[in-house]
Parts: C-alpha cells; structure tokens; sequence
C-alpha cells in the first residue's frame, strides 16, 4: 500500500476541504450512476414517445417499478451487508400463496392470514441468515437452495391442497375490504390513478434510506459487509446484523406478495421465480458494489425506476419488447463499469 | 506509578493438543509504560496477545489485571476490563468514512426507541478532536478510512482505543508493513498513549522500533521466553543481538558461502554483523543462552576466535 504518503503539510483544515468541490462531491455519492442513467433514459423515451411523459404512461411505469422497488431496498440492504439472496423473488410467491390458501381455502381471517404469512417468511429469512452465518458458506449458495425448495414447496403445497396452480377469489373473502385500502386502493392526481403501492415503494426507501445513514443498524451493515472480521473485531455483532438483513429482505418479500395478491386478487405458483436477478441488477445499477460494504438504498431504488421505465418504453416507443433484456443487461454492464470508475475516483480525488 | 502493575503475567502457558505454543511467559505493563514483545514469525507472540485479548485462554500460569486474577473468555470481556487491541490492519473497514469507523460498535446515538438514531454531528466532531489531540490533523473525517496511509489507519485505531477508555493499549505489530517514516509516526501515537497514561503492549520483530519505545522488552522464541527485562538491565545492541540469533544469522551465513559468487560476498557481510552483534557478550551478561543449540554454535565461535 501507500507507505511514501507523508503526514500533509501544515495547513488550516478548512483550506484542504475545501479542494474537495462540489462536482466532486456529487460523483462521489453511489447513487448518482443510476440518477443520471435514469434522466438519460426519461428524455430519450420521452422523445421517442408523447405517451411516456403523460400522467397516465408515468401512471404506468410507476407500477412494476414500485413492486421491484421495495424489494430492491431490502436486497440492497442486504448487499451492502455483503450478502445475495437469491430466494428473494420467489419468497413473494410463497407470502402470496401462503394468504390466498389459507383465507379461500380454510376460511382464516385475512388479518391473521396476513400475519401468518409474514411469521412465516421471517422464518425464512431467519433460516437464510442462520445458516450462512453458521457454515460460513457464500450466500450465493444458501440461498440457491433455498431458492429451488422454496419454488419446489410452492408449487407442490398448492397443488397438493388446491389442486391447481392459481389460487384466485380473495376478493370476496371476508374483511378483504378493510385491507384494499392499505394495499391496493388507487389515488387519483389530476384524473390519473396512481396505485398505493406506488406510496408503499416511497415510504420504504425513505425509511431504508434512514436506517442506512441514520442508525447504529445502518452502519453495522456497511461495516459487516466491507470488512466481517474488523466489525467483530470492534465489537460490532455481525451475526445478528446478517440475519436481520436477510430477515429484512423476506418482510418486503411478504410486503410485496401481499400487495400483489391484493391488486391482482389471484396468485400462481410461479409467481417471483425469475425476479431475484432483478433485484440484485436495481441495486447494483443503483451503485451497490457486488463485494458489499457500499452501496445506496435511494440508488436501488432508481434502479428499480430504471427497470420500469425501460419496460414500458420499450412499448410506448413502438420497439419490438423482445429486445427488453438487451437493455437492461447492457445497462447492468454500464452501471458496474461506471460504478467501478465512480469508486477509483471518489478515492483518489479525496487523498 | 501504582504498586500493583495493570497487566502481570505469570508463567502462563498454552498448548494447542500436544503442541505447546507458549511455556513459561511472564512479564508485566504498568501504567504509562510501555513493554515491547519481540519476537520472529512463529514465536508465539500472536498466541500471546490472543490469551491478553481474550480470543484463547492460557492453560497454565497467572493473569492479572490491576491484582486480580483473570480468565477471559470473549474479547468483549477483556474490552470491559480496559485491554484493547489494535490489530494489525484488521481494525478498520475500509470503505467506510473515518468517524464511522471511529465510533464503530460504539456508536453514540440520540433519541428514544425506534427513533434512535445516530448523532452524527457529535460523532464527527469527537472523532476530529480526538485525532487532533493524537496529532493527526485530518483533511475530513468524512473520507473513506482505505484512502489514509497505513500509518494513520493505526493511528486511528488507536486513537479510538484511548478514547473508549482503554487502559492497556495491545499493538499488534503496528509498524510491520510500514515505511520508515510511517512507523516512526506509529512510534509517536505509542509514546503519545504512554504520556496519557495508557500501558502499551508492542508486539513487534524489530529491535529498533522498540527499544526507543520500550519500558520493559519480553523476548520470545519458539514459544518461550528469553528473558524480561527492564530498559535499565538491558542495552540496545544487547537485544539486537538476542533479537537478531546471532547463530542463525551464522548458519545464513555458511550457507551462503557455500553458493559462492555474490552470495559470498553477502555471507561476509552477515559474518561482520554477526560479530558487531557481540551475541556472545550479550548473553553472557544477560545469562540467558538463547537455546542449547545457539550455546553450543556459540562455544564453537567462542574456539574459532581464540
């Protein structure tokens, strides 16, 4: 390493930080990658199509966005901590499941069914960070398994108790009207219904973002994730800070299963399978580095943004959607060079 | 100076099944003073600073803190009774900003509940201040920790302990990956510990970083003492001969003789350092022959004089 770097000349201190401007500041932040990818990405859609910058397109794209949205915040949490969850698409389907079955079929209160649900997927998350914790092994692995038995027990369990493989009729189960509000009302902004969930994705960035920057939580996650052996060596507890992370992923598993269950009122079996990768693509187009340690709620948040808006541009663009997943890899691949770049520079400049 | 030493090690040992990794150690730290453990890779001096730590558990012998008897099992433990250990390069997350780092698991925080939060203003502002008074005038405790010098990430972590209270500094090897004059900024912050009053224990293998420091220098080799002596009782060239093996550095040098050519000519340069080192005088005045072996090649230079 640096062993020639000499002690700075005297100098007041104010003189020195000042060097630091605020361009320099500003490219330092790990969201900014995706901020401007995702302003790039509005104006070039926005020239391509009328529709995509009316209430009602934004209307639009707000909605895929904000599902992958909340669940970018927890996978980006958990990143940052230094870990993957590859279960976490199809721990939406399992918390949805889990609702739908036991309310149309045993008749339980969808309160208690709610509560179930989440008991249980914090069970999952437990179990996901108990055992990487425990073995030591990378949780790309842990949670692979989890990720097949998961979509194996989803799929089997349902068919085993329905017969099918789409669970259907919540609608019309008792009390079902006093959730629609929370979770899957509309709000009308100048005669253009937005989602509630649209209100959910804000509300639970804004308090990632918090718990990241604010809290003793917060900075026990980048701790654990950039160094595992300095945090415990400085008394921070790491196992426990995994295993809420993984916990906290599987709570916007289940925030999400239960919000998809209520706007669609019906859920398959394969419901999430697919959308780990996702997540992980938002929160590293979001600036979180793949090794953990750094990384952006707020940025993941965007990514998810960057998701939605390519997915329906695409289409208001008149664009062939075939070529959706082309875009979004090469965005990934700019996102991850960009943020290597952004990171060299952050360190050098601030030498 | 108190009577009663902070730290006092009485021939602890530690065996790892059948092999013994440490036999017979003792050696003391008072306040503000500094003892130096020396010893080369492989002598024990990390399973020494692991029983303080708290991370083993000695199997024989005594351990003392201020007078009583300890057994500690977790390193928060040792942390609680005021033994903090810096150790090397593994005391920091490189990617965090220095102030984080600073109050990591230790954190001051404000309001109540789940509304806790971390008091960040505070935090920054100690964190500067008590680098400042360690004398290490930083651009922005904002920057990420990775981009200081080896010599200051120490130094932080050691500042730190001294903030959180430590009575007995552990240094595991601070200046080991350092340039000449990032160990000599290292060496200050130690006699900057000692001068607030802080026993200090230096693990180091060079001679000449301790003995400037030093109160006190405990030699270990192979897993057992060479001897503790206090500065007064021992001279610098006296452990740099014990530190250096004069017969290691002998055998080095036949060895090399052997290949001839320049490696020859780099033997006879050993062979005079060997005997600047005067090891023979060295141990007769400390009576403590390193090893039987080392007495033995000893006697044999003894004969090849005379």
């Amino acid at each position: 390493m640096t062993t020639t770097l000499s002690p700075p000349p005297p100098a007041s201190a104010d003189e020195r930080v000042a060097r630091v401007g605020l361009l320099r500041r500003l490219v330092v932040r790990p969201e900014i990658g995706s901020l401007i990818g995702a302003i790039v990405l509005f104006i070039l859609f926005a020239a391509l199509s009328s529709n995509f910058y009316a209430l009602s397109g934004i209307s639009n794209w707000l909605d895929p966005a904000s599902l992958f949205g909340i669940m970018a915040v927890g996978v980006a949490l958990l990143m940052i901590g230094g870990h993957f969850d590859l279960s976490a698409g199809v721990q939406t389907g399992t918390a949805g499941l889990v609702i739908a079955i036991t309310t149309t079929q045993w008749g339980l209160n969808i309160w208690v069914a709610l509560l179930l649900a989440l008991a249980i997927l914090l069970g999952i998350g437990f179990l996901n960070g108990y055992m990487v914790t425990r073995t030591g092994l990378p949780s790309f692995i842990i949670t692979l398994a989890t990720f097949l038995m998961l979509q194996g027990l989803n799929l089997a369990v349902t068919k085993l108790i329905t017969g099918t493989v789409s669970v259907g009729g919540i609608a019309t189960v008792p009390f079902f009207a006093t959730i629609q509000p929370i979770l899957a009302s509309r709000i009308s902004l100048f005669g253009v219904d937005f989602k509630i969930q649209i209100v959910w994705w804000i509300v639970i960035t804004a308090i990632g973002a918090w718990v990241l920057a604010k809290t003793r939580f917060g900075n026990w996650t980048f701790a654990v994730g950039g160094d595992p052996v300095a945090s415990r060596n400085v008394g921070v507890p790491a196992v426990r800070t995994t295993i809420t992370l993984f916990m906290v992923v599987s709570a916007c598993a289940w925030l999400v299963g239960a919000l998809k269950l209520s706007v669609q009122t019906s859920v398959q079996t394969s419901q999430g399978f697919g959308e780990e990768l996702i997540y992980i693509v938002a929160a590293v187009i979001g600036g979180c580095l793949l090794t953990g340690g750094y990384g952006s709620v707020i940025g993941a948040s965007i990514g998810a943004l960057i998701f939605g808006m390519t997915n329906q541009g695409i289409v208001y663009a008149g664009l062939d959607s075939d070529w959706f997943k082309f875009f979004l890899g090469a965005m990934l691949l700019l996102a991850v060079l960009s943020n290597q770049y952004v990171r060299r520079f952050a360190e050098r400049t601030k030498r | 100076m108190t009577d009663t030493p902070l730290l006092e090690i009485t021939n602890v040992s530690k065996y790892f099944g059948s092999v013994i990794a440490l036999q017979d150690i003792t050696t003391k730290v008072g306040e503000a003073a500094v003892t130096c453990v020396l010893g080369d890779n492989g002598a024990g001096k990390s399973t020494f600073i692991k029983i303080l730590a708290g991370v083993h558990q000695h199997d024989a012998g005594e351990f003392m803190v201020e007078g009583d008897a300890v057994r500690f099992s977790s390193p928060r433990e040792a942390l609680d009774r005021g033994i903090a250990t810096v150790y090397q390069d593994l005391a920091v997350v490189r990617l965090m900003p220095v102030w984080r780092n600073f109050f990591l698991g230790s954190e001051i925080r404000k309001g109540k509940g789940p509304l806790a939060r971390l008091d960040t203003d505070t935090m920054r502002k100690t964190a500067k201040a008590e680098l400042l008074a360690m004398g290490i005038d930083l651009r922005d405790v904002d920057q990420p920790i990775g981009t200081l010098s080896g010599g200051e990430r120490q130094c932080v972590a050691i500042a730190r302990a001294v903030h959180f209270g430590a009575k007995v500094l552990i240094l595991d090897e601070p200046t080991a990956a350092l340039g000449v004059k990032q160990s000599g900024v290292v060496l200050k912050y130690i006699i900057q510990a000692r001068e607030r009053g802080l026993g200090v224990i230096f693990i180091t293998h060079n001679p000449h970083h301790a003995y400037p420091v030093g109160d006190r220098f405990m030699l270990l080799k192979r897993g057992r003492s060479l001897g503790d002596f206090a500065k007064s009782e021992i001279t610098r060239e006296e452990l740099t001969a014990l530190m250096a093996g004069g017969a290691e550095l002998e055998a080095l040098s036949h060895e090399l003789e052997g290949s001839g050519g320049a490696a020859a000519e780099a033997a006879q340069e050993i062979e005079a350092e060997v005997k600047g080192l005067n090891v023979q005088a060295a141990e007769e005045h400390l009576g403590q022959p390193t090893t039987e072996r080392d007495t033995a090649t000893a006697a044999a230079q003894a004969q090849e004089k005379a």
